[in-house]
Order: structure tokens, then C-alpha cells, then sequence
């Protein structure tokens, strides 16, 4: 039987499915016997659940303009570079 | 008709051929597809809107210097996000330099992983929130972590690295790696129940 302290060390393996078959099993009997860990476990789940479905903003229009300005500058440059490594016949 | 692998994974390696061989076009079709990501991913290493788009840029534009030397072993996005996270790391670097932000503290106390409260969930939490809510929340619980948890809980389970990437994006161990995700991850756990638990259930805490 697992203690509580290292159900929690294997927490994370249990998770993210990563856990042995052994581990795995000596887990999923302690949280069947262990409400608070079985809690720990379920509210650490529907964690990660929730920032999963988190979807990046749209980034603002301005910043995404100066990335562009910044990178038409490098584009530029860079072509302005190769033109003068490689004349043109 | 674009190209999938197996998975049914839209197959982006043409298009980052294209961009090596300087093509304008398919590099600004991959800045559009991951540039929410990037500002996404600075914003919470650094937690300033400027350094966020100084990084932001700085990521593609180093991307852009350094595509021939992209081997394409790794995937683009594994790439980019590597530069990112540098980037970040050294705009926090700089301010602690300048001491506007406290020092770390240490890192293994143990303290990180004692469970304070332990409280049912609702069944669908999120959805007694709006939209905007529910990202306030998320947002600030995780910038509320120390940078050494928050950065290895953005890249593992924000920008869904793996561990091996993570580590390496960040320079540290495999193992450094899982017990600073298991730390943040307990404590967004507690952040999070004040905010998800079952209502009524205070009652029974002072029985």
C-alpha cells in the first residue's frame, strides 16, 4: 500500500499516462481507498484540463504590425546583402 | 490540397523549405501561425507587455537570420520556441540584474508540495466563468508562480513540450524538469480551488 507522500511523487507520472503498469496500479488502488488523494488527484487533472483549453489571445494589431515592419526591414536588408555578394550579369 | 501526415497533422515541412530558400511569403505564413503562441509564451516567462514584444520580435527575427542552420530535426515550432524562451530568460536575467524584481528564493524547501486545502470541484469548473474571466484567473495564477515553476509549467503544460524539450529549451535536468512541474502544478491546484470548489462545501469545513 502506498503512502500519501508517494502517491504525490507519483502524480505526475500518473497523469500524464507515463506510469509503469506496476506504478500504475499501486496508484489507482490508492486513490480508490484515499479520498484526499483521490480529490488531489481529480482537481490536479481538471487543472490541467482547464489551461488546456485555454486558446492564446489575439495578439494586438500594433505589435503584430512592428513585427512585420521589423521583419520586411531584415527581409530587405538581407536580400540587399545577397544582391551585393552575387552581382547581377 | 496541403499535406498531413499520418496523425492528420497538418505536414508543415514544405513550407519551412520554402522559407529557407528565402521564400517571404511562407516565413510570414509561419509568423502568423505560431505568433499568439510566442507573445503568449513571453508574456508569461517575462509578465511584461514591452519585453513580451521585444522577445516576440527578437524570436523572429533570429529565426529568420538563422533558418539555413534549422536542421529540421526538431519541429519548426520546437525551434522558435527554444529562441523565445532564451530571449525571455535573459530580458529576466536583465531585470534582476537591475534588482526591480526579487531574487529567487530556494528552490527545494519541500514546501511546495504540502496540500493546504482540499476541496471538491465542480464537475465543469470553467464554465461559471465568461470567457474573460476565466482567463484573468488562469493568467494570474500562473504568473503568480516563481519564474522556475512558471516557466516549466508554461512550456509543458501551456505550450505542451515534452519533457525532454522543456528541459532542454530551459538547460536544466530531466528530472529538475518534473519535480518543479509537479510543484507548480499542485499549487495552480490550491490557487484554483478557492475559485472551482464546490459551493456549499465550506459548511461542512467547520463541523
Amino acid at each position: 500500500m502506498l503512502t500519501c507522500k508517494e502517491f504525490l511523487d507519483g502524480l505526475n507520472d500518473f497523469l500524464d499516462d507515463t506510469a509503469d503498469r506496476e506504478i500504475r496500479t499501486n496508484l489507482e488502488k490508492h486513490v480508490t481507498e484515499c479520498p484526499n488523494c483521490w480529490v488531489i488527484f481529480d482537481t490536479t487533472k481538471k487543472t490541467l484540463q482547464v489551461f488546456k483549453g485555454m486558446e492564446p489571445q489575439v495578439i494586438p494589431n500594433d505589435v503584430h504590425a512592428r513585427l512585420l515592419r521589423a521583419l520586411d526591414k531584415k527581409m530587405a536588408a538581407k536580400k540587399a546583402q545577397q544582391e551585393k555578394v552575387q552581382p547581377q550579369t | 490540397m496541403p499535406v498531413t501526415s499520418e496523425a492528420g497533422v497538418f505536414d508543415e515541412s514544405p513550407l519551412v523549405a520554402r522559407a529557407r530558400q528565402g521564400d517571404a511569403s511562407a516565413f510570414n505564413e509561419l509568423v502568423t501561425r505560431y505568433e499568439r503562441k510566442i507573445f503568449r509564451l513571453a508574456k508569461h516567462i517575462t509578465q511584461s507587455d514591452e519585453d513580451a514584444e521585444d522577445v516576440l520580435q527578437e524570436t523572429f527575427l533570429k529565426a529568420f537570420e538563422h533558418l539555413p542552420d534549422f536542421q529540421g530535426q526538431s519541429k519548426f515550432y520546437t525551434w522558435i520556441v527554444r529562441i523565445a524562451v532564451n530571449e525571455s530568460l535573459m530580458k529576466l536575467r536583465k531585470r534582476k540584474s537591475d534588482r526591480t524584481v526579487p531574487l529567487d528564493e530556494p528552490l527545494d524547501t519541500g514546501e511546495d508540495t504540502v496540500v493546504r486545502e482540499i476541496a471538491v470541484w465542480d464537475e465543469n469548473p470553467e464554465q461559471q466563468y465568461s470567457r474573460e474571466e476565466l482567463g484573468k484567473i488562469l493568467n494570474e495564477s500562473v504568473d503568480s508562480l516563481r519564474p522556475a515553476f512558471r516557466t516549466v509549467f508554461v512550456l509543458r503544460d501551456i505550450e505542451e513540450l515534452s519533457t525532454e524539450e522543456t528541459a532542454e529549451a530551459l538547460g536544466i535536468s530531466v528530472p529538475a524538469v518534473k519535480s518543479r512541474l509537479l510543484r507548480a502544478r499542485l499549487q495552480l491546484r490550491e490557487k484554483l480551488t478557492r475559485f472551482f470548489k464546490r459551493k456549499g462545501d465550506d459548511v461542512f469545513a467547520y463541523l
